[in-house]
C-alpha cells in the first residue's frame, strides 16, 4: 500500500514537472501575448498539482492550503495581466503580439 | 471535534503594513466617492506621505521592541520581527517617500495624468515589501512577492499614452510573473523536501537530519535563488532590467531600483541565511557564480550605453554584483555590509534619477552625448549628476566608497578572493564610464559651439521644491555616511545581529 502511494505520486510529480516544462518553454518561445499568459497559468497550476502530490505523500494539509493562495495570487495577476494587453490594444488596433512590443532593445 | 485556536495577533509587528494598506484604501475610497471636478490627487498624495510617515513612526517602535526583547516572531510564526526586518522596511520607506516626492512634478511636467490611484499603488506596493521584509515562511515570501510586484506591473505601464511605458509594463508583467512561478516551483520541491514552509521549520529539519536523497531540495533551492535573481536583476536573469527601468516613468524606476532591490535582497538573505543555513557550501557556490557573471555582465553592459536611463539601469545591476559578494561571504559581516550596500545604494540610485527627472524632456530619453556643456548650461544639474556618479562609482569621501569597501572587506574575511579582485576590477572599469559622463557634462564646452535652440529653448528650466528636497535629501545622506559611516555601519551591525 505504501509502495503504490510513492509510485503514484512519482507519477503526479512527473506530470507536473512536464506541465511546467511546457510552460516555461511555451512562454519563451511564443510570441503572442495572450498564449504568454495562458503559459504562466499552466506553471502555477503545474505548481499546485506538486503541491497537492506532495501534500498528499507527506500526509500534510499545509500544502493543500498553499494552492488556494496560489489561486488567488493567480487571479490577481490575470486582471493586471489583461488590464495592460487592453492598454496596447486600444493605442495599436492590429493585434498585440510580442512583435509590437519591440522600442526598447535589451 | 477539534477546537481551532486563532493565532495570537501582534499588532506591534503589523503595524507598519496595516497603516499602509489602510491608506491606500481611504485613498481609493475617497477617489470612489469624491466628484468628478474635485482634484483628488493632492488629498490622495497628502494621505499617502502621512501614511508613510505612520509607518516610519511605527518601525522605530518597532525598533525599540527588538532593542530591548531581542528578535521575535509573529502570526504564528508567520513573520519575524527583527532588526533586520526593521532595516529593510526602513529603506523601502525612505525610498517611496522620495519616489512620490519626485512623482507629482514629474507627471505635471510630463503632461501625465495624475490619478489618485498612483499613490495607493505605491503604497500596496510598498506594504508588500514591508511584509517581504519580514517573511518567515515560503509562502509568506511568495504572497509579499506577488503583492509588492501587481502594484509595479501597473505603475510602469502607468503613462498609458506612451507606448515604451505599456511595453515596459508587459515586458515586467510577463517576466515578473514567469520568475514567480519558477520561484514557487522552488517552494513546492523544498516543501516537497523538508515537508513544511516555515524558514525555522526547515533550519530544524535540515539540521537534524542527514537527507537521503537531496536533489529535491537543491533543486528547490537553485529555482528559489533563480526566481529572487530576477527580482534583483542578477545576470542572466536581467533581460528585463534595461528595457522596464528606461521605459517606465523615471520616479517608479527610481522606486523599483531602490526599493524593490532592497525587498529582493531580504528574502534572498533570510531564506539562505537562516533556512539554508545547513547548505551554505552549496548556495556560496551557487551566488559566487552569479556574483562574478552580474559583476562583469552590468559593467561591460553599461560600457555600450548610449542613453543616460539604461546607463543607469546597467549600474544597477553590477550594484547587484557587489551586493551578491556580501551575500556570498555566509557571514554576520558579510549581512551587515549587504544591509549598508543596500541603504547607500537607495540614496545614490533616487539621486540620480530625480537628475533624470530634473532633465526634463519627452520621453525621458537623454542621449549621454546631448548631455555635452551641460557644466555650462546648467550647472547646479550637472555638479549634481557628477556627484552621484562618483558616489556609484565608490570615490572616497562618499558614501559609495564606505560600501564598496564593506562588501570586499566580508569577501576577504570569507576568503572569497577571486570575488574580491572581481569587484575591484569592474569598479576600475566602472569608474570609465561614470567619467564618460562626466567628462561629456564639462569638457567639450569650449570647442563646440552650443546651438541656439539648446539656449533659447530649455526643456524644464527650474526644479520644483520637492525635486530639490529629494536632491538634497540624496546628496546630504551620501556625504553624512561617507564621512561618518559609523551610525549607519552600527544600525546594520545590530541589525544582522538576528541569525
Amino acid at each position: 500500500m505504501i509502495a503504490a502511494t510513492h509510485l503514484s505520486s512519482t507519477y503526479y510529480l512527473t506530470f507536473a514537472a512536464i506541465l511546467f516544462g511546457i510552460g516555461a518553454v511555451g512562454l519563451l518561445v511564443r510570441r503572442n501575448v495572450l498564449v504568454m499568459f495562458m503559459c504562466v497559468e499552466l506553471m502555477l497550476n503545474a505548481v499546485n498539482v506538486t503541491f497537492v502530490a506532495f501534500s498528499r505523500a507527506l500526509n500534510d494539509i499545509s500544502g493543500q492550503a498553499i494552492v488556494f493562495f496560489v489561486l488567488v495570487v493567480a487571479a490577481a495577476e490575470v486582471a493586471i495581466g489583461l488590464a495592460i494587453i487592453v492598454a496596447i490594444f486600444r493605442r495599436r488596433r492590429n493585434g498585440a503580439t510580442a512583435d509590437d512590443v519591440d522600442l526598447l532593445q535589451g | 471535534m477539534i477546537a481551532i485556536v486563532a493565532p495570537r495577533v501582534d499588532w506591534t509587528s503589523i503595524a507598519p503594513v496595516v497603516v499602509l494598506v489602510a491608506a491606500a484604501l481611504l485613498i481609493v475610497l475617497f477617489k470612489a466617492i469624491s466628484r468628478d471636478r474635485v482634484r483628488t490627487y493632492e488629498p490622495a498624495l497628502l494621505i499617502g506621505v502621512l501614511g508613510l510617515a505612520l509607518s516610519a513612526f511605527y518601525l522605530t517602535k518597532q525598533w525599540s521592541v527588538v532593542v530591548d526583547g531581542g528578535p521575535s516572531d509573529a502570526l504564528a510564526h508567520m513573520t519575524a520581527l527583527d532588526g533586520f526586518s526593521v532595516f529593510i522596511s526602513v529603506i523601502v520607506i525612505i525610498s517611496a517617500i522620495l519616489m512620490l516626492l519626485l512623482s507629482s512634478e514629474y507627471l505635471v511636467a510630463r503632461g501625465i495624468e495624475s490619478r489618485p490611484e498612483y499613490v495607493a499603488l505605491v503604497l500596496m506596493s510598498a506594504a508588500g515589501m514591508l511584509v517581504m521584509a519580514g517573511a518567515n515562511d515560503l509562502i509568506v515570501v511568495f504572497v509579499a512577492l506577488e503583492v509588492l510586484s501587481i502594484p509595479l506591473y501597473v505603475l510602469a505601464a502607468y503613462d498609458r499614452t506612451r507606448a515604451r511605458s505599456l511595453e515596459a509594463g508587459i515586458k515586467y508583467f510577463v517576466l515578473g510573473a514567469f520568475s514567480s512561478a519558477i520561484f514557487l516551483y522552488g517552494v513546492a520541491l523544498v516543501y516537497g523536501a523538508t515537508g513544511t514552509t516555515s524558514l525555522e521549520g526547515i533550519q530544524t529539519f535540515l539540521a537534524t537530519r542527514v537527507l537521503v536523497n537531496e536533489g529535491s531540495l537543491i533543486a528547490g533551492m537553485v529555482l528559489l535563488l533563480v526566481g529572487l535573481a530576477f527580482k534583483v536583476a542578477a545576470v542572466p536573469f536581467h533581460m528585463w532590467t534595461p528595457d522596464v527601468y528606461e521605459g517606465s516613468p523615471s520616479p517608479v524606476t527610481a522606486f523599483m531600483a531602490s526599493a524593490t532591490k532592497a525587498a529582493g535582497f531580504a528574502a534572498l538573505l533570510r531564506i539562505l541565511y537562516t533556512a539554508l543555513a545547513q547548505y551554505s557550501s552549496d548556495w556560496r557556490q551557487l551566488i559566487f557564480a552569479l556574483a562574478l557573471v552580474t559583476l562583469l555582465g552590468g559593467t561591460f553592459g553599461a560600457l555600450w550605453q548610449t542613453d543616460l536611463k539604461r546607463l543607469l539601469a546597467y549600474s544597477s545591476i553590477a550594484h547587484a554584483g557587489y551586493i551578491l559578494i556580501g551575500v556570498q561571504a555566509g557571514t554576520a559581516k558579510g549581512l551587515q555590509s549587504s544591509l549598508v550596500y543596500l541603504f547607500v545604494y537607495a540614496f545614490m540610485t533616487i539621486g540620480a534619477f530625480a537628475i533624470v527627472v530634473a532633465l526634463g524632456g519627452t520621453d525621458d530619453l537623454h542621449a549621454i552625448s546631448d548631455l555635452r556643456a551641460y557644466g555650462r548650461r546648467r550647472p547646479v544639474i550637472a555638479a549634481l549628476l557628477a556627484f552621484f556618479l562618483l558616489a556609484q562609482a565608490g570615490i572616497p569621501p562618499t558614501a559609495g566608497f564606505i560600501a564598496k569597501l564593506g562588501v570586499f572587506a566580508a569577501a576577504a574575511g570569507a576568503h572569497s578572493y577571486a570575488l574580491l579582485i572581481a569587484g575591484v576590477v569592474t569598479s576600475v572599469i566602472a569608474a570609465f564610464f561614470y567619467l564618460r559622463v562626466i567628462l561629456t557634462m564639462y569638457a567639450a564646452a569650449d570647442e563646440q559651439e552650443l546651438p541656439d535652440e539648446l539656449e533659447t529653448a530649455p526643456t524644464w528650466p527650474a526644479i520644483g521644491v520637492p525635486v530639490a528636497a529629494v536632491l538634497a535629501i540624496c546628496v546630504v545622506m551620501t556625504v553624512w555616511v561617507g564621512v561618518l559611516p559609523t551610525i549607519i555601519i552600527d544600525f546594520a551591525r545590530d541589525a544582522s545581529l538576528i541569525f
